[in-house]
């Protein structure tokens, strides 16, 4: 941040030059999302007549109202708006309960160390980075046994299960450098384990909550694989939803419709990100970024 | 550490407070060994075993491993996995590290671009993947609009030839995957020490050679990273065939993922299926665990 990085300023030519690469990029960047909403407000018609790059000449909500309620998945022929619901049944108990016994997690392996408490967390850590292929078969059974296949509690319960690897890194990593002084203090202070934690670490812990629910929520918002693993038919999330609608064979394929439920998929996360970009980004690096 | 020591003759509340600490991890504790480290061993031995549409514990020793090994699909998809890692690996670095340099050259509307080059990493594959079918579709995408330009002698069937199917795979997750490489070496740059490089610039050094020979060299923790990231990605990889390919046309772009996909919920082979399966674990846990050891002890010094 110090030091200036050593800049190329001689010649508006050059300077020129840099800032048309960069807008390139960002047109390649921005143009999928920019078919995507084109193609969604366009009718079928100027789909099939007209140039996939033109902004559409009738605007349309029909392609949105029939993917939101009457686009057909499967044998129903009811728009993914359901699907949409499911993955907020699944995305909002399962953030939350991940995320605080990350909390906890984090706050127990940085302020009331024990013997082997390292090994603990290179264990959970490592459920981070498993390949989600070795736990399916055994997982598909459990959820049999418990009756929770195809239901939405089952998959809250898997992505309790697979997320507090991160949700645990998350913490543990932002209350190590919180200072273990104000902990001691408040133990000879009589402040016992809940106390201190609710009092003291809590309000302090704003920054790394927010990441935490922004990574929780996009990863269980836009999972593919554990929905379509574990839940078919009515319990599906959105993406499972999407993928049957955009890739089921039957009939005239409707782009529009897609492209609208696409949309309709991507909203949340994409608002999300609008909005909170930079803890966007901070969950992604400690992801990569260890220590 | 931090861990106070109570008083010697504690009541029930005192041995209930040094408790309460592990007490509140053991749940966590339980949830990780029993569905991670448990189903890990569950899923080792069911591809050692006779396992079809259902469990069969009869132990066949590597009977599946050498019905997966003989297997042509799985033959394409450990081709296929190969190309798509090593492609998609290169091509997000070094459009990640060029994006970075060149944004990092005092810009003014950087936050804008950075939001834009980044945007795709909060979409799921699944979007990516519906996006990028439609915009690639021969029909009526980019090939027709290339038409409709005048370029007429424009060609890009690639999405339904067999033979550059996964090339398509590999553009949707680069442009998918490159916003957040480029951050990364961002966070690199901003981060290197600043004096070798004033004293190459008042050597009179171009630019690029104080990056090719100071700054680059300097990067090499954040290539470790981008590259056990990006490893790690593309043997997960599975949304973003399922949605943009299907694994097809036929089996031209089946990946472990799918392979062991379709092995373990269409074509009812359990173990054939729990064998690929501990195959992708042994790869990923032979690139991560070197790395989270490494990573972890300098956190400690």
């Amino acid at each position: 941040m110090s030091v200036a990085p050593p800049t190329v300023r001689r010649g508006i030519a050059t300077r020129a030059l840099l800032y048309a690469i960069l807008l390139v990029f960002a047109v390649i960047y921005l143009m999928p999302l920019y078919v995507m909403l084109t193609t969604s407000f366009k009718t079928l018609e100027e789909i099939h007549q007209g140039n996939m790059l033109a902004l559409p000449v009738d605007w349309t909500l029909a392609p949105w109202r029939e993917a939101w309620g009457s686009a057909c998945i499967g044998l129903e022929c009811n728009g993914v708006h359901g699907y949409f619901f499911n993955s907020i049944k699944i995305v909002v108990p399962a953030v939350l309960i991940s995320g605080l016994l990350g909390a906890f997690n984090g706050y127990v392996l940085t302020k009331w160390k024990f013997r082997g408490h390292k090994i603990v967390f290179g264990l959970i850590l490592f459920s981070c980075f498993i390949p989600f292929q070795i736990i399916l078969l055994p997982m598909a059974r459990v959820l049999g046994i418990l009756h929770l296949a195809n239901s939405t509690w089952g998959l809250v319960l898997v992505h309790i299960v697979y997320g507090i690897g991160f949700t645990t890194l998350f913490f543990r990593n932002f209350y190590a450098s919180f200072p273990d002084e104000l902990v001691r203090a408040a133990q000879l202070d009589g402040a016992g384990f809940f106390v201190i934690f609710f009092r003291i670490l809590l309000p302090a812990s704003i920054p790394i909550i927010v990441v935490t629910i922004i990574w929780q929520f996009t990863n269980v918002w836009n999972d593919f694989l554990f929905g379509v693993s574990f839940a078919s038919g009515d319990s599906a999330p959105i993406t499972v939803a999407l993928n049957n609608l955009v890739n089921s064979s039957t009939g005239v394929k409707a782009y529009n419709v897609n492209m609208a439920a696409a949309m309709v998929a991507a909203v949340p996360t994409l608002i999300v990100y609008i909005l909170a970009g930079k803890y966007f980004l901070r969950g992604l690096m400690s992801g990569s970024v260890k220590g | 550490m931090s861990n106070a020591s109570p008083d010697r003759d504690g009541g029930a509340r005192e041995r209930l407070q040094r408790w309460l600490p592990k007490l509140v991890l053991s749940p966590s504790c339980v949830l990780v060994l029993f569905f991670v480290y448990g189903f890990i061993a569950w899923t080792s031995y069911i591809s050692f075993s006779d396992s079809g549409m259902m469990p069969d514990y009869t132990w066949v020793g590597l009977h599946q491993w050498s019905r997966l090994w003989t297997s042509w699909t799985w033959g394409i998809a450990l081709h296929n996995i190969w190309v798509f890692g090593l492609l998609y690996i290169v091509s997000c670095i070094v459009l990640g590290l060029l994006l970075a340099i060149l944004l990092d050259q005092r810009i003014r509307a950087e936050g804008v671009l950075r939001t834009i080059y980044l945007y795709p990493m909060a979409l799921s594959f699944i979007v990516t993947g519906t996006a990028w079918q439609w915009f690639l579709n021969p029909g009526l995408g980019l090939e027709k609009t290339m038409h409709d330009l005048g370029w007429q002698s424009f060609s890009f069937n690639w999405l339904i030839d067999s033979d550059m199917a996964i090339y398509t795979v590999i553009i949707a997750a680069v442009w998918q995957a490159t916003g957040f490489v480029m951050a990364m070496f961002l966070a690199g740059l901003r981060g290197i020490d600043g004096e070798m490089i004033k004293a190459a610039q008042i050597d009179g050094a171009p630019v690029w050679k104080i990056y090719v020979r100071i700054i680059i060299p300097q990067l090499r923790p954040i290539f470790l990273s981008a590259v056990v990231v990006l490893a790690h990605l593309a043997i997960k990889s599975f949304d973003l065939i399922v949605a943009m390919t299907g694994g097809g046309p036929g089996n031209a772009t089946a990946v472990p993922a799918t392979f062991m996909y379709s092995y373990a919920f269409s074509r009812n082979e359990m173990g054939i299926a729990a064998a690929s399966a501990v195959f992708m674990l042994a790869v990923i846990a032979a690139l991560i665990i070197p790395y989270l050891y490494s990573e972890l002890r300098e956190s400690r010094s």
